[in-house]
Protein backbone atom coordinates (compact mmCIF):
# COMPACT_ATOMS: atom_id res chain seq x y z
CA UNK A 1 0.00 0.00 0.00
CA UNK A 2 2.78 2.54 0.61
CA UNK A 3 3.39 2.55 -3.16
CA UNK A 4 -0.28 3.21 -3.84
CA UNK A 5 -0.17 6.04 -1.37
CA UNK A 6 2.90 7.52 -3.05
CA UNK A 7 1.24 7.31 -6.46
CA UNK A 8 -1.86 8.94 -5.01
CA UNK A 9 0.19 11.70 -3.44
CA UNK A 10 2.13 12.48 -6.62
CA UNK A 11 -0.72 12.24 -9.07
CA UNK A 12 -1.70 15.50 -10.75
CA UNK A 13 -5.34 14.75 -11.21
CA UNK A 14 -7.14 14.16 -7.94
CA UNK A 15 -7.82 10.44 -8.09
CA UNK A 16 -10.35 10.22 -5.27
CA UNK A 17 -13.56 8.45 -6.15
CA UNK A 18 -16.64 10.64 -6.16
CA UNK A 19 -19.33 9.63 -3.72
CA UNK A 20 -22.10 10.58 -6.09
CA UNK A 21 -22.58 12.15 -9.47
CA UNK A 22 -23.40 15.87 -9.54
CA UNK A 23 -27.16 16.04 -10.06
CA UNK A 24 -27.16 18.63 -12.87
CA UNK A 25 -30.36 20.51 -13.68
CA UNK A 26 -33.45 20.37 -11.47
CA UNK A 27 -36.18 18.23 -12.99
CA UNK A 28 -39.53 20.02 -13.31
CA UNK A 29 -41.18 17.46 -11.07
CA UNK A 30 -40.38 14.77 -8.51
CA UNK A 31 -42.50 12.27 -6.60
CA UNK A 32 -40.85 13.30 -3.35
CA UNK A 33 -38.78 16.37 -2.51
CA UNK A 34 -36.65 16.16 0.64
CA UNK A 35 -35.70 19.57 2.03
CA UNK A 36 -32.34 19.43 3.83
CA UNK A 37 -29.36 17.27 2.93
CA UNK A 38 -28.22 16.40 6.42
CA UNK A 39 -28.03 12.83 7.66
CA UNK A 40 -31.78 12.75 8.20
CA UNK A 41 -32.76 13.94 4.71
CA UNK A 42 -30.26 11.65 3.01
CA UNK A 43 -31.32 8.65 5.11
CA UNK A 44 -34.99 9.26 4.24
CA UNK A 45 -33.99 9.33 0.55
CA UNK A 46 -32.03 6.09 0.89
CA UNK A 47 -34.79 4.09 2.61
CA UNK A 48 -37.42 5.45 0.19
CA UNK A 49 -35.37 4.35 -2.80
CA UNK A 50 -34.09 1.06 -1.42
CA UNK A 51 -37.11 -0.32 0.46
CA UNK A 52 -40.13 1.43 -1.08
CA UNK A 53 -39.09 1.66 -4.73
CA UNK A 54 -39.55 5.45 -4.72
CA UNK A 55 -36.58 6.71 -6.72
CA UNK A 56 -37.91 9.85 -8.40
CA UNK A 57 -36.68 11.79 -5.39
CA UNK A 58 -34.73 15.03 -4.96
CA UNK A 59 -32.77 16.06 -1.91
CA UNK A 60 -32.47 19.87 -1.86
CA UNK A 61 -29.59 21.17 0.25
CA UNK A 62 -28.77 24.86 0.58
CA UNK A 63 -25.11 24.29 1.43
CA UNK A 64 -23.23 21.02 1.06
CA UNK A 65 -24.43 17.65 2.32
CA UNK A 66 -23.71 16.99 5.97
CA UNK A 67 -22.60 20.61 6.48
CA UNK A 68 -25.30 21.30 9.08
CA UNK A 69 -25.60 19.67 12.47
CA UNK A 70 -24.76 16.29 10.94
CA UNK A 71 -21.16 17.42 10.49
CA UNK A 72 -21.05 19.35 13.77
CA UNK A 73 -22.20 16.91 16.40
CA UNK A 74 -20.16 14.97 18.92
CA UNK A 75 -21.40 11.70 17.40
CA UNK A 76 -22.62 9.95 20.55
CA UNK A 77 -24.98 7.04 19.87
CA UNK A 78 -26.97 5.43 22.68
CA UNK A 79 -30.46 4.30 23.66
CA UNK A 80 -30.52 4.56 27.48
CA UNK A 81 -33.29 7.15 27.54
CA UNK A 82 -35.95 7.62 30.18
CA UNK A 83 -39.35 7.37 28.50
CA UNK A 84 -40.46 3.99 27.06
CA UNK A 85 -41.33 5.77 23.78
CA UNK A 86 -37.82 7.17 23.57
CA UNK A 87 -36.04 3.98 24.59
CA UNK A 88 -37.84 1.84 21.98
CA UNK A 89 -37.23 4.37 19.26
CA UNK A 90 -33.53 4.97 19.93
CA UNK A 91 -32.96 1.24 20.47
CA UNK A 92 -34.00 0.53 16.89
CA UNK A 93 -31.61 3.25 15.77
CA UNK A 94 -28.68 1.75 17.68
CA UNK A 95 -29.40 -1.64 16.10
CA UNK A 96 -29.50 -0.09 12.63
CA UNK A 97 -26.27 1.80 13.37
CA UNK A 98 -24.51 -1.42 14.38
CA UNK A 99 -25.16 -2.81 10.87
CA UNK A 100 -24.85 0.44 8.95
CA UNK A 101 -21.36 -0.01 7.51
CA UNK A 102 -22.53 -3.30 5.93
CA UNK A 103 -25.88 -1.88 4.85
CA UNK A 104 -24.21 1.00 3.00
CA UNK A 105 -21.00 -0.81 2.09
CA UNK A 106 -19.21 2.18 3.53
CA UNK A 107 -17.15 2.34 6.70
CA UNK A 108 -18.74 4.75 9.15
CA UNK A 109 -16.08 3.94 11.79
CA UNK A 110 -18.68 2.71 14.26
CA UNK A 111 -16.92 2.27 17.57
CA UNK A 112 -18.60 0.82 20.66
CA UNK A 113 -17.09 2.41 23.74
CA UNK A 114 -19.42 2.12 26.68
CA UNK A 115 -21.24 5.25 27.85
CA UNK A 116 -21.07 6.52 31.44
CA UNK A 117 -23.47 9.18 32.73
CA UNK A 118 -22.03 10.38 36.03
CA UNK A 119 -24.11 11.02 39.12
CA UNK A 120 -22.89 13.63 41.61
CA UNK A 121 -25.93 13.68 43.91
CA UNK A 122 -28.32 11.22 45.52
CA UNK A 123 -31.12 12.61 43.38
CA UNK A 124 -29.13 11.90 40.23
CA UNK A 125 -28.36 8.35 41.43
CA UNK A 126 -32.06 7.77 41.91
CA UNK A 127 -32.81 8.93 38.36
CA UNK A 128 -30.03 6.64 37.05
CA UNK A 129 -31.64 3.68 38.83
CA UNK A 130 -34.97 4.58 37.32
CA UNK A 131 -33.46 4.85 33.83
CA UNK A 132 -31.60 1.55 34.25
CA UNK A 133 -34.84 -0.22 35.19
CA UNK A 134 -36.81 1.26 32.29
CA UNK A 135 -33.96 0.35 29.93
CA UNK A 136 -33.60 -3.24 31.15
CA UNK A 137 -37.35 -3.74 30.99
CA UNK A 138 -37.20 -2.83 27.29
CA UNK A 139 -34.17 -5.00 26.60
CA UNK A 140 -31.52 -2.28 26.58
CA UNK A 141 -28.22 -2.99 28.37
CA UNK A 142 -28.03 -0.44 31.15
CA UNK A 143 -26.96 -0.61 34.78
CA UNK A 144 -25.93 1.49 37.72
CA UNK A 145 -22.28 1.28 38.77
CA UNK A 146 -20.98 2.73 42.02
CA UNK A 147 -17.61 4.34 42.72
CA UNK A 148 -15.54 1.18 43.32
CA UNK A 149 -16.60 -0.35 40.04
CA UNK A 150 -16.35 2.94 38.21
CA UNK A 151 -12.75 3.31 39.41
CA UNK A 152 -11.90 0.05 37.63
CA UNK A 153 -13.89 0.78 34.48
CA UNK A 154 -12.82 4.42 33.95
CA UNK A 155 -9.56 4.79 35.90
CA UNK A 156 -8.85 8.13 34.19
CA UNK A 157 -11.58 9.87 36.20
CA UNK A 158 -10.77 11.90 39.28
CA UNK A 159 -12.90 10.12 41.88
CA UNK A 160 -11.51 11.96 44.88
CA UNK A 161 -13.92 13.58 47.30
CA UNK A 162 -12.17 16.91 47.70
CA UNK A 163 -13.62 18.37 44.50
CA UNK A 164 -16.58 20.65 44.00
CA UNK A 165 -18.90 17.86 42.79
CA UNK A 166 -17.65 14.43 43.91
CA UNK A 167 -18.75 11.51 41.72
CA UNK A 168 -21.04 8.98 43.44
CA UNK A 169 -21.64 6.55 40.59
CA UNK A 170 -22.73 6.31 36.99
CA UNK A 171 -25.31 4.87 34.65
CA UNK A 172 -23.35 2.46 32.46
CA UNK A 173 -24.60 1.70 28.94
CA UNK A 174 -22.32 -0.84 27.29
CA UNK A 175 -23.57 -0.34 23.67
CA UNK A 176 -22.86 3.43 23.81
CA UNK A 177 -20.86 4.28 20.69
CA UNK A 178 -19.43 6.96 18.47
CA UNK A 179 -19.12 7.01 14.67
CA UNK A 180 -17.70 9.24 11.97
CA UNK A 181 -20.60 11.64 11.45
CA UNK A 182 -19.56 12.85 7.96
CA UNK A 183 -19.35 9.24 6.80
CA UNK A 184 -22.98 8.72 7.80
CA UNK A 185 -24.04 11.57 5.48
CA UNK A 186 -21.69 10.44 2.67
CA UNK A 187 -22.70 6.79 3.03
CA UNK A 188 -26.43 7.47 2.86
CA UNK A 189 -25.97 10.12 0.15
CA UNK A 190 -23.80 7.89 -2.02
CA UNK A 191 -26.09 4.89 -1.69
CA UNK A 192 -29.21 7.00 -2.39
CA UNK A 193 -27.58 8.54 -5.43
CA UNK A 194 -26.66 5.11 -6.84
CA UNK A 195 -30.33 4.16 -6.51
CA UNK A 196 -31.34 7.14 -8.64
CA UNK A 197 -31.95 9.94 -6.12
CA UNK A 198 -30.90 13.45 -7.26
CA UNK A 199 -28.92 15.37 -4.68
CA UNK A 200 -28.98 19.10 -5.45
CA UNK A 201 -26.47 20.97 -3.32
CA UNK A 202 -26.23 24.76 -3.11
CA UNK A 203 -29.95 24.99 -3.74
CA UNK A 204 -32.21 26.70 -1.21
CA UNK A 205 -35.92 26.10 -0.78
CA UNK A 206 -37.54 29.53 -0.59
CA UNK A 207 -41.24 28.67 -0.69
CA UNK A 208 -43.82 25.91 -0.37
CA UNK A 209 -46.68 25.82 -2.87
CA UNK A 210 -50.09 24.50 -1.86
CA UNK A 211 -53.56 24.38 -3.33
CA UNK A 212 -56.62 23.83 -1.18
CA UNK A 213 -54.61 22.69 1.84
CA UNK A 214 -52.60 20.28 -0.23
CA UNK A 215 -48.94 20.46 -1.23
CA UNK A 216 -48.22 20.79 -4.95
CA UNK A 217 -44.60 21.88 -5.12
CA UNK A 218 -41.67 23.81 -3.73
CA UNK A 219 -39.89 26.93 -4.94
CA UNK A 220 -36.09 27.07 -4.90
CA UNK A 221 -33.56 29.74 -5.78
CA UNK A 222 -32.97 27.69 -8.96
CA UNK A 223 -36.61 27.48 -9.97
CA UNK A 224 -39.88 25.83 -9.00
CA UNK A 225 -40.41 22.08 -8.73
CA UNK A 226 -43.72 20.24 -8.69
CA UNK A 227 -43.93 17.32 -6.31
CA UNK A 228 -46.39 14.85 -4.90
CA UNK A 229 -44.95 14.89 -1.43
CA UNK A 230 -42.30 16.78 0.48
CA UNK A 231 -40.62 16.47 3.84
CA UNK A 232 -38.58 19.04 5.74
CA UNK A 233 -35.49 17.89 7.66
CA UNK A 234 -33.69 21.18 8.23
CA UNK A 235 -32.78 21.17 11.96
CA UNK A 236 -32.15 24.79 13.07
CA UNK A 237 -34.20 26.17 10.17
CA UNK A 238 -37.28 24.07 11.00
CA UNK A 239 -39.47 27.03 12.01
CA UNK A 240 -38.53 28.93 8.86
CA UNK A 241 -39.67 26.07 6.60
CA UNK A 242 -42.78 25.41 8.70
CA UNK A 243 -43.75 29.08 8.34
CA UNK A 244 -43.46 28.71 4.55
CA UNK A 245 -45.81 25.74 4.80
CA UNK A 246 -48.20 27.70 7.00
CA UNK A 247 -47.85 26.21 10.47
CA UNK A 248 -45.94 26.79 13.71
CA UNK A 249 -43.69 24.43 15.63
CA UNK A 250 -42.92 24.23 19.35
CA UNK A 251 -39.26 24.89 18.57
CA UNK A 252 -36.60 27.40 19.51
CA UNK A 253 -33.34 27.55 17.56
CA UNK A 254 -30.49 27.63 20.07
CA UNK A 255 -26.79 27.22 19.32
CA UNK A 256 -24.97 24.19 20.69
CA UNK A 257 -21.20 24.42 20.76
CA UNK A 258 -18.44 21.83 20.89
CA UNK A 259 -14.67 21.66 20.59
CA UNK A 260 -11.77 19.23 20.12
CA UNK A 261 -8.32 19.09 21.66
CA UNK A 262 -5.06 18.41 19.88
CA UNK A 263 -4.68 14.69 19.09
CA UNK A 264 -3.35 12.55 21.93
CA UNK A 265 -2.37 8.90 22.13
CA UNK A 266 -5.41 6.73 22.81
CA UNK A 267 -6.05 6.77 26.55
CA UNK A 268 -9.80 7.12 26.98
CA UNK A 269 -12.03 4.35 25.69
CA UNK A 270 -15.23 5.32 27.50
CA UNK A 271 -17.65 8.09 26.62
CA UNK A 272 -18.01 10.15 29.81
CA UNK A 273 -20.98 12.41 30.40
CA UNK A 274 -21.98 14.52 33.36
CA UNK A 275 -25.41 16.08 33.34
CA UNK A 276 -24.78 18.16 36.44
CA UNK A 277 -21.52 19.54 35.11
CA UNK A 278 -22.81 19.90 31.54
CA UNK A 279 -19.89 18.04 30.02
CA UNK A 280 -19.39 15.18 27.66
CA UNK A 281 -16.04 13.82 26.54
CA UNK A 282 -14.90 11.04 24.25
CA UNK A 283 -11.69 10.37 22.35
CA UNK A 284 -12.06 10.12 18.60
CA UNK A 285 -10.26 7.59 16.42
CA UNK A 286 -7.89 10.45 15.48
CA UNK A 287 -6.99 10.87 19.15
CA UNK A 288 -8.71 14.21 19.64
CA UNK A 289 -10.82 14.70 22.74
CA UNK A 290 -14.28 15.64 21.52
CA UNK A 291 -16.00 17.82 24.13
CA UNK A 292 -19.37 19.44 24.39
CA UNK A 293 -21.71 20.87 26.98
CA UNK A 294 -25.05 22.57 27.37
CA UNK A 295 -26.80 24.70 24.77
CA UNK A 296 -26.25 28.46 24.70
CA UNK A 297 -28.42 30.45 27.12
CA UNK A 298 -30.69 32.03 24.47
CA UNK A 299 -31.93 31.52 20.87
CA UNK A 300 -29.83 32.52 17.90
CA UNK A 301 -29.68 31.66 14.18
CA UNK A 302 -25.91 31.60 14.07
CA UNK A 303 -23.00 29.21 14.29
CA UNK A 304 -20.61 31.59 16.03
CA UNK A 305 -18.47 30.25 18.88
CA UNK A 306 -18.03 32.00 22.21
CA UNK A 307 -15.33 32.31 24.83
CA UNK A 308 -17.88 31.88 27.65
CA UNK A 309 -18.71 28.40 26.40
CA UNK A 310 -15.08 27.33 26.23
CA UNK A 311 -14.23 28.68 29.68
CA UNK A 312 -17.26 27.11 31.32
CA UNK A 313 -16.82 23.76 29.64
CA UNK A 314 -13.11 23.37 30.22
CA UNK A 315 -13.41 24.24 33.91
CA UNK A 316 -15.68 21.24 34.27
CA UNK A 317 -13.64 18.94 32.06
CA UNK A 318 -10.64 19.65 34.29
CA UNK A 319 -12.67 18.76 37.33
CA UNK A 320 -13.16 15.26 35.87
CA UNK A 321 -9.70 14.92 34.26
CA UNK A 322 -7.29 17.35 35.99
CA UNK A 323 -4.28 15.95 34.13
CA UNK A 324 -5.56 17.50 30.86
CA UNK A 325 -4.69 21.01 32.07
CA UNK A 326 -1.80 21.47 29.63
CA UNK A 327 -3.60 20.09 26.59
CA UNK A 328 -4.34 22.58 23.81
CA UNK A 329 -7.64 23.10 22.05
CA UNK A 330 -7.60 22.65 18.30
CA UNK A 331 -11.01 23.74 17.05
CA UNK A 332 -14.30 25.10 18.36
CA UNK A 333 -17.59 25.38 16.51
CA UNK A 334 -21.36 25.50 16.86
CA UNK A 335 -24.51 24.13 15.27
CA UNK A 336 -28.09 25.43 15.40
CA UNK A 337 -30.14 23.07 17.53
CA UNK A 338 -33.92 22.88 17.09
CA UNK A 339 -35.03 22.56 20.72
CA UNK A 340 -38.48 21.31 21.77
CA UNK A 341 -40.07 21.92 25.19
CA UNK A 342 -40.19 18.17 26.01
CA UNK A 343 -36.77 17.25 24.56
CA UNK A 344 -38.43 14.82 22.15
CA UNK A 345 -38.53 15.17 18.35
CA UNK A 346 -41.44 16.18 16.11
CA UNK A 347 -42.07 13.67 13.32
CA UNK A 348 -45.00 12.96 11.08
CA UNK A 349 -47.97 14.64 9.45
CA UNK A 350 -48.50 18.39 9.36
CA UNK A 351 -51.59 20.57 8.84
CA UNK A 352 -50.59 20.68 5.14
CA UNK A 353 -51.56 17.49 3.32
CA UNK A 354 -48.66 15.54 1.75
CA UNK A 355 -46.13 17.68 3.62
CA UNK A 356 -44.24 15.96 6.41
CA UNK A 357 -42.00 17.19 9.19
CA UNK A 358 -38.85 15.78 10.74
CA UNK A 359 -37.70 18.32 13.31
CA UNK A 360 -37.07 19.01 16.96
CA UNK A 361 -33.83 17.06 16.92
CA UNK A 362 -32.12 19.57 19.14
CA UNK A 363 -28.99 18.15 20.66
CA UNK A 364 -29.91 14.46 20.30
CA UNK A 365 -30.68 13.69 16.64
CA UNK A 366 -27.48 12.20 15.22
CA UNK A 367 -28.07 8.89 16.96
CA UNK A 368 -31.55 8.79 15.41
CA UNK A 369 -30.41 9.20 11.80
CA UNK A 370 -31.01 5.58 10.65
CA UNK A 371 -34.33 5.07 12.43
CA UNK A 372 -35.61 8.44 11.20
CA UNK A 373 -34.67 7.51 7.64
CA UNK A 374 -36.34 4.13 7.86
CA UNK A 375 -39.53 5.19 9.64
CA UNK A 376 -40.05 8.55 7.91
CA UNK A 377 -39.63 6.77 4.55
CA UNK A 378 -42.30 4.31 5.65
CA UNK A 379 -44.59 7.21 6.61
CA UNK A 380 -44.04 9.01 3.30
CA UNK A 381 -44.51 5.86 1.22
CA UNK A 382 -47.65 4.64 3.02
CA UNK A 383 -49.10 7.89 4.38
CA UNK A 384 -49.42 6.35 7.84
CA UNK A 385 -47.18 6.93 10.83
CA UNK A 386 -45.50 3.73 12.07
CA UNK A 387 -46.16 2.96 15.77
CA UNK A 388 -42.57 3.73 16.68
CA UNK A 389 -42.84 7.39 15.68
CA UNK A 390 -46.53 8.03 16.36
CA UNK A 391 -45.89 9.35 19.92
CA UNK A 392 -43.76 12.13 18.42
CA UNK A 393 -46.53 13.59 16.21
CA UNK A 394 -46.88 17.36 16.02
CA UNK A 395 -50.47 17.20 17.30
CA UNK A 396 -49.26 15.90 20.70
CA UNK A 397 -48.78 19.52 21.75
CA UNK A 398 -52.40 20.40 21.13
CA UNK A 399 -53.37 17.25 23.02
CA UNK A 400 -50.97 18.21 25.83
CA UNK A 401 -49.46 14.72 25.57
CA UNK A 402 -45.82 15.68 25.72
CA UNK A 403 -43.11 13.01 25.83
CA UNK A 404 -40.90 14.43 28.57
CA UNK A 405 -37.39 13.23 27.82
CA UNK A 406 -35.91 15.95 30.02
CA UNK A 407 -34.48 13.60 32.63
CA UNK A 408 -32.36 11.89 30.05
CA UNK A 409 -31.35 14.72 27.81
CA UNK A 410 -30.42 17.48 30.22
CA UNK A 411 -26.81 17.38 29.18
CA UNK A 412 -27.73 18.10 25.64
CA UNK A 413 -27.13 15.29 23.21
CA UNK B 1 -18.23 38.68 27.57
CA UNK B 2 -21.21 40.06 25.72
CA UNK B 3 -22.75 43.13 27.35
CA UNK B 4 -26.46 43.85 27.64
CA UNK B 5 -27.83 47.20 28.68
CA UNK B 6 -30.30 46.73 31.52
CA UNK B 7 -32.82 49.59 31.72
CA UNK B 8 -32.52 49.46 35.52
CA UNK B 9 -28.84 48.64 36.10
CA UNK B 10 -27.00 49.82 33.01
CA UNK B 11 -24.49 47.70 31.08
CA UNK B 12 -23.99 44.23 32.60
CA UNK B 13 -22.53 40.89 31.49
CA UNK B 14 -25.08 38.88 29.53
CA UNK B 15 -24.58 35.97 31.92
CA UNK B 16 -26.52 37.97 34.54
CA UNK B 17 -29.65 37.82 32.39
CA UNK B 18 -32.18 35.12 31.61
CA UNK B 19 -34.05 34.92 28.32
CA UNK B 20 -37.83 34.92 28.73
CA UNK B 21 -39.25 34.31 25.25
CA UNK B 22 -40.78 36.51 22.56
CA UNK B 23 -43.30 39.16 23.57
CA UNK B 24 -46.72 37.82 22.57
CA UNK B 25 -50.31 38.82 23.26
CA UNK B 26 -51.59 36.90 26.28
CA UNK B 27 -54.94 35.25 25.50
CA UNK B 28 -57.65 35.16 28.14
CA UNK B 29 -57.11 31.65 29.57
CA UNK B 30 -60.80 31.16 30.37
CA UNK B 31 -62.17 32.25 27.03
CA UNK B 32 -59.62 31.33 24.36
CA UNK B 33 -59.78 28.15 22.29
CA UNK B 34 -57.51 25.20 22.94
CA UNK B 35 -55.63 26.02 19.74
CA UNK B 36 -54.98 29.60 20.92
CA UNK B 37 -53.82 28.33 24.31
CA UNK B 38 -51.50 25.73 22.75
CA UNK B 39 -50.09 28.41 20.52
CA UNK B 40 -49.44 30.71 23.47
CA UNK B 41 -47.98 28.08 25.80
CA UNK B 42 -46.05 25.77 23.47
CA UNK B 43 -45.70 27.00 19.88
CA UNK B 44 -43.00 29.48 18.97
CA UNK B 45 -42.56 32.06 16.24
CA UNK B 46 -38.83 31.42 16.54
CA UNK B 47 -38.34 34.56 14.47
CA UNK B 48 -35.31 34.94 12.26
CA UNK B 49 -34.44 38.65 12.44
CA UNK B 50 -35.20 41.50 14.82
CA UNK B 51 -37.65 40.45 17.52
CA UNK B 52 -39.07 41.79 20.80
CA UNK B 53 -38.18 39.59 23.74
CA UNK B 54 -38.63 39.40 27.48
CA UNK B 55 -35.38 39.42 29.45
CA UNK B 56 -34.80 39.15 33.19
CA UNK B 57 -31.93 40.63 35.17
CA UNK B 58 -31.55 37.87 37.75
CA UNK B 59 -29.61 39.67 40.53
CA UNK B 60 -32.24 42.42 40.76
CA UNK B 61 -35.28 40.37 39.66
CA UNK B 62 -36.13 42.93 36.97
CA UNK B 63 -38.09 42.00 33.82
CA UNK B 64 -37.74 44.22 30.77
CA UNK B 65 -37.94 44.12 26.98
CA UNK B 66 -35.12 43.86 24.46
CA UNK B 67 -35.19 44.16 20.69
CA UNK B 68 -32.59 41.78 19.39
CA UNK B 69 -31.53 40.50 15.98
CA UNK B 70 -31.60 36.69 16.25
CA UNK B 71 -29.27 36.34 13.25
CA UNK B 72 -26.48 38.79 14.16
CA UNK B 73 -27.08 38.71 17.95
CA UNK B 74 -27.06 42.51 17.94
CA UNK B 75 -29.09 43.99 20.79
CA UNK B 76 -30.86 46.87 19.10
CA UNK B 77 -32.60 48.42 22.12
CA UNK B 78 -33.68 47.59 25.67
CA UNK B 79 -36.44 49.33 27.62
CA UNK B 80 -38.74 48.88 30.60
CA UNK B 81 -41.92 46.88 29.99
CA UNK B 82 -43.98 49.97 30.86
CA UNK B 83 -43.21 51.24 27.37
CA UNK B 84 -45.49 48.51 25.97
CA UNK B 85 -47.81 47.78 28.87
CA UNK B 86 -49.52 50.64 30.66
CA UNK B 87 -51.60 48.57 33.07
CA UNK B 88 -51.50 45.29 34.92
CA UNK B 89 -52.90 42.43 32.85
CA UNK B 90 -55.96 40.99 34.59
CA UNK B 91 -58.49 38.58 33.16
CA UNK B 92 -62.09 38.38 34.27
CA UNK B 93 -62.98 35.27 36.29
CA UNK B 94 -64.14 32.18 34.36
CA UNK B 95 -67.73 32.38 33.09
CA UNK B 96 -70.24 30.82 35.51
CA UNK B 97 -71.01 27.19 34.80
CA UNK B 98 -67.81 26.75 32.80
CA UNK B 99 -66.60 23.36 33.94
CA UNK B 100 -63.28 24.10 32.37
CA UNK B 101 -64.19 22.17 29.23
CA UNK B 102 -61.40 23.71 27.26
CA UNK B 103 -58.86 23.72 30.03
CA UNK B 104 -55.80 21.71 29.14
C1 LIG C 1 -22.40 20.64 18.76
C2 LIG C 1 -23.45 19.58 18.57
C3 LIG C 1 -23.28 18.34 19.20
C4 LIG C 1 -24.23 17.33 19.05
N1 LIG C 1 -23.99 16.11 19.61
C5 LIG C 1 -24.84 15.08 19.37
C6 LIG C 1 -24.53 13.78 19.86
O1 LIG C 1 -23.49 13.55 20.48
N2 LIG C 1 -25.42 12.78 19.62
C7 LIG C 1 -26.58 13.00 18.91
O2 LIG C 1 -27.35 12.06 18.74
N3 LIG C 1 -26.89 14.23 18.42
C8 LIG C 1 -26.04 15.27 18.62
N4 LIG C 1 -26.33 16.52 18.12
C9 LIG C 1 -27.59 16.73 17.37
C10 LIG C 1 -27.46 16.28 15.92
O3 LIG C 1 -26.30 16.80 15.35
C11 LIG C 1 -28.65 16.74 15.08
O4 LIG C 1 -29.86 16.52 15.75
C12 LIG C 1 -28.71 15.99 13.76
O5 LIG C 1 -27.47 16.02 13.12
C13 LIG C 1 -29.77 16.58 12.86
O6 LIG C 1 -29.61 16.06 11.55
P1 LIG C 1 -30.42 16.69 10.37
O7 LIG C 1 -30.07 15.94 9.15
O8 LIG C 1 -31.85 16.77 10.76
O9 LIG C 1 -29.92 18.22 10.33
P2 LIG C 1 -28.67 18.90 9.60
O10 LIG C 1 -27.52 18.02 9.50
O11 LIG C 1 -28.48 20.23 10.25
O12 LIG C 1 -29.22 19.10 8.13
C14 LIG C 1 -30.18 20.07 7.80
C15 LIG C 1 -29.79 20.66 6.46
O13 LIG C 1 -30.85 21.47 5.98
C16 LIG C 1 -30.27 22.47 5.19
N5 LIG C 1 -31.25 23.54 4.99
C17 LIG C 1 -31.72 24.43 5.91
N6 LIG C 1 -32.61 25.26 5.34
C18 LIG C 1 -32.73 24.89 4.04
C19 LIG C 1 -33.48 25.37 2.93
N7 LIG C 1 -34.32 26.42 3.05
N8 LIG C 1 -33.34 24.75 1.72
C20 LIG C 1 -32.50 23.70 1.58
N9 LIG C 1 -31.75 23.22 2.59
C21 LIG C 1 -31.86 23.80 3.81
C22 LIG C 1 -29.05 22.89 5.97
O14 LIG C 1 -28.09 23.51 5.15
C23 LIG C 1 -28.56 21.56 6.55
O15 LIG C 1 -27.51 20.98 5.80
C24 LIG C 1 -25.40 17.57 18.28
C25 LIG C 1 -25.59 18.82 17.66
C26 LIG C 1 -24.62 19.82 17.79
C27 LIG C 1 -24.84 21.13 17.10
Amino acid sequence: MPFGLLKYGLSRTYPAKRHFAPAGALKPSYDVVIIGGGGHGLAIAYYLAKYHGVTNVAVIEKGYIGGGNTGRNTAIIRSNYLTPEGVRFYDESVRLFQQLSQELDYNILYSERGHFTLAHTDAALRTMRWRAEVNKHLGVESELVLRDELAKMVPQLDLSEDVRYPILGALYHAPGAIARHDAVAWGYGGAASRLGVDIHQQTTVTGIVAEGGRLTGVVTDRGAIKCGKAVQAVAGDSSVLAAMAGFKLPIRTIPLQACVSQPLKPFLDAIVVSGSLHVYVSQSSRGELVMGGATDPYPLYSTRSSLEFKEGLIAHVLELFPFLAEVKLLRQWAGMADMTPDFSPVMGLTPLENYYVDAGWGTWGFKATPVVGKRMAELIATGEAPDLIAPFRLSRFEEFRLVGEKGAASVGH
Amino acid sequence: MKIMHCPLNGPRNISEFTYGGEVEAHPDPHRCSLAEWTDFVLLENNTRGVVREWWFHAPTAFWFIAERDTVTDEIVRTYPATELFSARMDFPPPPAGDGGKDEP
